[in-house]
């Protein structure tokens, strides 16, 4: 009963924030969005603290830590089935913790329609929580495909209009459509599983945890594999498909930018984990090498693709297709210390590339530009707003000891063993990685101010908050990530005992 | 035969259609009320629709009254749902003539006629009910569609309609004339027997000339080339019932005919009806793209979904049946809302209705509600998971993969991608500011107040079958078809 809580407390929260406004007045939502985010990040943290996530998983069947199960449709064996286990509790908590940050910084961006906007902001987290619990593959197509809607009007409505861009409008509908179309052949891939499930066992079911054990020929299950390969690539994103995430991000307002790079990316991430691999594991085993090489394609596209850009904003957004590639090499190398990394790497990423886009955000509010050739010198300009930049900048090169090392290095060392060349040209990326950031910090703060620069107001007390807890957990999950590695240990060696029998099959397992 | 008193109660719903049928002639004979009218209208159309509800749930057995008509759960179904879209569009009439100058009760009379000839039809079992089914539901939308009178655009579309009309049902004769002089026996059931055995081409050519009549009235492409003109040129509720209760009403006719009168047989006219359908979701889609016109755009996404709808009922299996009625269910209660937005924003006394889409600019500014219930209904439209439409896209998905139909599945997907582009153009545009800040409304009053209601209500229908669709899942089941053999 609790998960079913945790979704509907966003859904609950985001109506009481738009009905208020017109009863209360204008600040009303944004404090009950806050106060709404910060239940479901006390209730997930609390979840955190009493559960015990170290039950192992007997035979590759996941051990869930809370379960809550009720029939929705009967008729196709469909119910309202929500589990829990390190995996799902860890994507929870960000989202939620993002979801703070989310509300925190469109504080003051947001004024207009104040109560609409955090209806849709709320909806879209709350259907993002969904995801991340549903273990009825209907459901989690439901929620999949739900936030969506929340989430284009968060662009189309409050985005701006970026000049050189082709608006905000363009980039919502190209969004959507990317995500709703290969939503869709995604469908066509569950329903097919469904029903290669129905034909052996005579039970129509879109449970998770009876179509984990269906058999498949190897072209069907190459087949639906590609089905669930396509939505997850999509949202991913994977280099030929990325083209609406630089659009997207430079449109959105700042929490949508929050929200897409930190939460909506490592839903993707999150499907292959939970469907992609355990579902499909012979499919997988044999697509690894296809998708290694996208992972590596996607990290040097990104890379070069930040240095030719302008906007700041989708400097971070390449800087994201970049950072995913690490996630996708991990994924399908499929080791332990590549799973646990790429679980480390989504949510130092989440924490980094968040950072950035508020901070972006900040940038924006004061000198109403992102274009990077006009700003220059503003080190001298802010007090705190530049350290705290290349804070995260160096985040995202992969500093030792800030989290997104962390999850870097064990993905190159959890893949070395499988597939020892992409390891390397993966590795090259954290050079570029460490160029684009620096540009990125030279080009906006560096150099010498404009001549008649006046000072600007630097970063309030609610924005010095918001960055120095991101900074804090970014420390932490550098230095000591035994925590977060200790909750996903058992959801990942679920995952990796049914791929690893997969590998050894398609024959390259370590 | 002897018409006991078990056939008459089957065939309450239609004989209570016909006597509101006579009342509403006679009290417009009496005295001209437009109110008073109305209210007759629905008050006698709501009883037929309680009766008719009322015996789907207590699980009425089938009754065969004469050789024309069945009563079943199937035929009970389809006429809960076309008395629903009537209902809604005499909600919508009554709101929409308020303001018209000239006699405004007859929409009334036409609208019952024209549903009584719906209820024929999804009775029918037989191909002279289904004719006689067919003209009762068309001749009377000739007139609806040209109602006011005085336009040319009203006029242009109802003569368009009369004409095209007209060669389709010379064509559909003409195939049922065939086939009879194969089979000898006009009834579904002796069709289907007679081509489950060997079929002479003379008798394919038959079914293929019935199809294209059928066709016609459900525009699949390419016997689409009316709809356009004729929603754009109708009035609005009008368009809302040539959208929902005159399709479905044909599309469940087809159903049974498929099913009862060995349409499956006739393999190669199933495989032509897939490229029918191939073509409609494509064109449809593709078409409605171009338009800046509502009620264009809406006749093309009509058109496309009569092609998904298709693709369910090609499938055949045990599964086609209740995927075409959860589909048409879902298809009706949505258009109900959208058309419905359309009529209120919409008035007579124009002289043209808010159809282009810079008149929906900022409506969510102006009118909040309307313009909500419009977004949700485009979103179901589109097939967003939470709204109706969606459960009726999985559906036909899942009727398509039961059938390995994998290469009009890839149209469904395609096409529904095309199909977001102009359903966000349009609802984005309803909440964009409006730069000239001009003023597009209909007055505020009770008639606008019952069809708000009504759009209301279609919203929270949606939704329902959206967030819990079992009931009505539980309803389709009971109006099963079952395949002979």
């Amino acid at each position: 009963m609790i998960l079913l809580w945790l979704i509907l407390i966003p859904f609950i929260g985001g109506l009481l924030a738009w009905q208020g406004e017109r009863w209360v007045g204008r600040g009303f939502p944004r404090w009950v969005a806050l106060a709404t985010m910060l239940l479901s990040l006390g209730i997930s943290v609390w979840l955190w603290c009493v559960g015990d996530f170290s039950l192992q998983s007997v035979g590759g069947m996941p051990h869930w830590t809370v379960e809550y199960q009720v029939p929705w449709i009967p008729r196709f064996g469909i119910s309202l089935h929500l589990a829990m286990d390190g995996l799902g509790l860890l994507m929870v908590v960000l989202t939620n913790f993002l979801g703070v940050v989310a509300v925190t910084c469109s504080w003051r961006e947001i004024e207009r329609n104040v109560g609409f906007f955090h209806l849709n902001l709320l909806w879209n987290l709350g259907g993002v929580v969904g995801i991340f619990l549903a273990i009825d593959l209907f459901l989690f197509f439901f929620f999949w495909e739900m936030m969506l809607v929340p989430m284009y009007f968060l662009i189309a409505l409050w985005g701006h209009n970026a000049p050189g861009g082709k608006g905000r409008v363009y980039a919502a509908n190209k969004f959507f459509i990317f995500t709703q179309a290969s939503g869709l052949v995604m469908l066509l891939a569950i329903l097919g599983l469904v029903v290669v499930h129905y034909q052996q066992t005579g039970v129509i079911t879109f449970d998770y945890m009876d179509l984990l054990k269906t058999q498949m020929a190897p072209q069907v299950e190459m087949l639906l594999m590609l089905g669930f390969f396509v939505a997850f690539a999509v949202k991913m994103p994977t280099v030929p498909l990325h083209s609406w995430l630089p659009d997207a991000h430079s449109q959105a307002p700042t929490a949508g930018s929050v929200d897409l790079a930190g939460i909506l990316l490592k839903t993707a991430a999150y499907g292959v984990l939970r469907f992609g691999l355990p579902i499909f594991p012979n499919a997988s085993a044999q697509f690894a090498p296809v998708a290694m090489w996208l992972g590596v394609a996607g990290i040097l596209y990104g890379a070069f693709m930040c240095f030719s850009q302008t906007d700041i904003k989708r400097l971070i957004a390449y800087s994201s297709v970049s950072h995913m590639g690490f996630v996708l090499i991990g994924l399908y190398a499929g080791t332990p210390q590549a799973l646990q990394g790429v679980v480390v790497q989504m949510i130092a990423h989440g924490l980094s590339a968040g950072a950035l886009f508020v901070l972006c955000g900040e940038i924006y509010e004061r000198l109403h530009t992102r274009d990077m050739r006009q700003m220059g010198g503003l080190w001298s300009r802010f007090p705190y707003l530049p350290p705290i930049a290349m804070f995260f900048a160096m985040a995202a090169l992969g500093m030792p000891g800030l989290g997104n090392f962390v999850g870097e290095f064990l993905i190159l060392v959890g893949s070395w063993s499988v597939a020892p060349l992409i390891t390397v040209l993966a590795a090259s990326g954290l050079v570029l990685s460490a160029v684009y950031s620096l540009i990125l910090v030279q080009r906006a703060f560096h150099g010498p101010s404009p001549k008649d620069a006046e000072p600007l107001k630097d970063l309030g007390k609610r924005e010095l908050c918001m960055m120095g807890v991101l900074m804090v957990l970014l420390l932490a999950l550098g230095l000591y990530p035994q925590t977060v590695l200790d909750t996903s240990a058992s959801a990942m060696d679920q995952v990796h005992s049914i791929y690893s029998a997969a590998q050894a099959l398609a024959g390259e397992a370590p | 035969m002897n018409l006991g008193s078990a056939h008459l109660t089957a065939l309450t719903p239609m004989l209570l259609v016909s006597a509101t049928i006579v009342i509403v002639m006679l009290a417009i004979a009496f005295k001209r009320r437009h109110r008073g009218n109305a209210t007759l209208a629905v008050f006698g159309l709501n009883l037929a629709l309680l009766t008719s509800l009322g015996m789907l749930y207590i699980g009425h057995e089938a009754i065969t009254v004469t050789p024309l008509f069945v009563v079943d759960g199937y035929a009970l179904f389809y006429t809960a749902l076309i008395l629903v879209a009537t209902l809604a569009t005499a909600t919508l009439s009554y709101a929409y003539l308020e303001g018209f100058k000239g006699e405004r009760e007859e929409m009334y009379l036409l609208l019952c006629l024209s549903a009584l000839g719906g209820v024929t039809l999804a009775c029918a079992q037989h191909f002279a009910s289904l004719f006689i089914g067919l003209e009762l539901l068309s001749v009377p939308l000739y007139a609806m569609i040209a109602y006011p009178v005085k336009s040319r655009r009203p006029l242009e579309g109802g003569l368009k309609y009369l004409v095209l009309s007209a060669v389709a049902s010379a064509f559909m004769l003409f195939g049922i004339a065939l086939m009879y002089s194969q089979v000898g026996s006009l009834l579904f059931l002796d069709v289907g027997a007679y081509f489950a055995g060997s079929a002479s081409p003379i008798a394919v050519v038959g079914g293929a000339m019935l199809l294209i009549g059928l066709a016609f009235k459900l525009s699949l492409v390419p016997f689409h080339m009316w709809t356009p003109d004729v929603y754009e040129g109708a009035p609005a509720p009008v368009a809302n019932y040539l959208a929902t209760a005159s399709k479905v009403a044909v599309f469940a006719v087809l159903t049974r005919y498929f099913v009862e009168a060995g349409g499956y047989y006739q393999i190669s006219l199933v495989k032509v009806l897939s490229w029918l359908a191939f073509l409609s979701i494509i064109l449809g889609n593709v078409l409605a793209v171009r338009q800046n016109n509502v009620k264009r755009m809406l006749a093309y996404s009509s058109i496309a979904h009569f092609g998904y709808c298709m693709v369910a009922l090609i499938a055949g299996g045990p599964l086609a049946v209740e995927a075409v009625g959860a589909y048409l269910l879902t298809y009706v209660v949505t258009s109900l809302g959208t058309f419905g937005v359309v009529t209120l924003t919409s008035s007579p006394m124009g002289e043209r209705d808010a159809d282009a889409i810079y008149d929906y600019r900022g409506l969510f500014w102006r009118r909040p509600y309307l313009a909500s219930i419009l977004t949700a209904m485009l979103l179901s439209l589109a097939g967003i998971p939470l709204t109706a439409g969606f459960i009726g896209k999985f559906y036909a998905i899942t009727a398509g993969v039961d059938a390995h139909l994998w290469w009009l599945l890839g149209a469904l997907v395609v096409g529904s991608a095309i199909g977001l582009y102009y359903y966000l153009r349009l609802m984005v545009s309803l909440f964009l500011r409006d730069p000239s800040n001009r003023q597009f409304n209909a007055p505020l009053d009770w008639a606008q107040r019952t069809g708000g209601i009504m759009t209301l209500l279609a919203m929270l229908l949606m939704l329902a079958i959206g967030i819990y669709p079992q009931p009505f899942i539980h309803l389709l089941q009971l109006a099963s078809l079952t395949l002979p053999g």
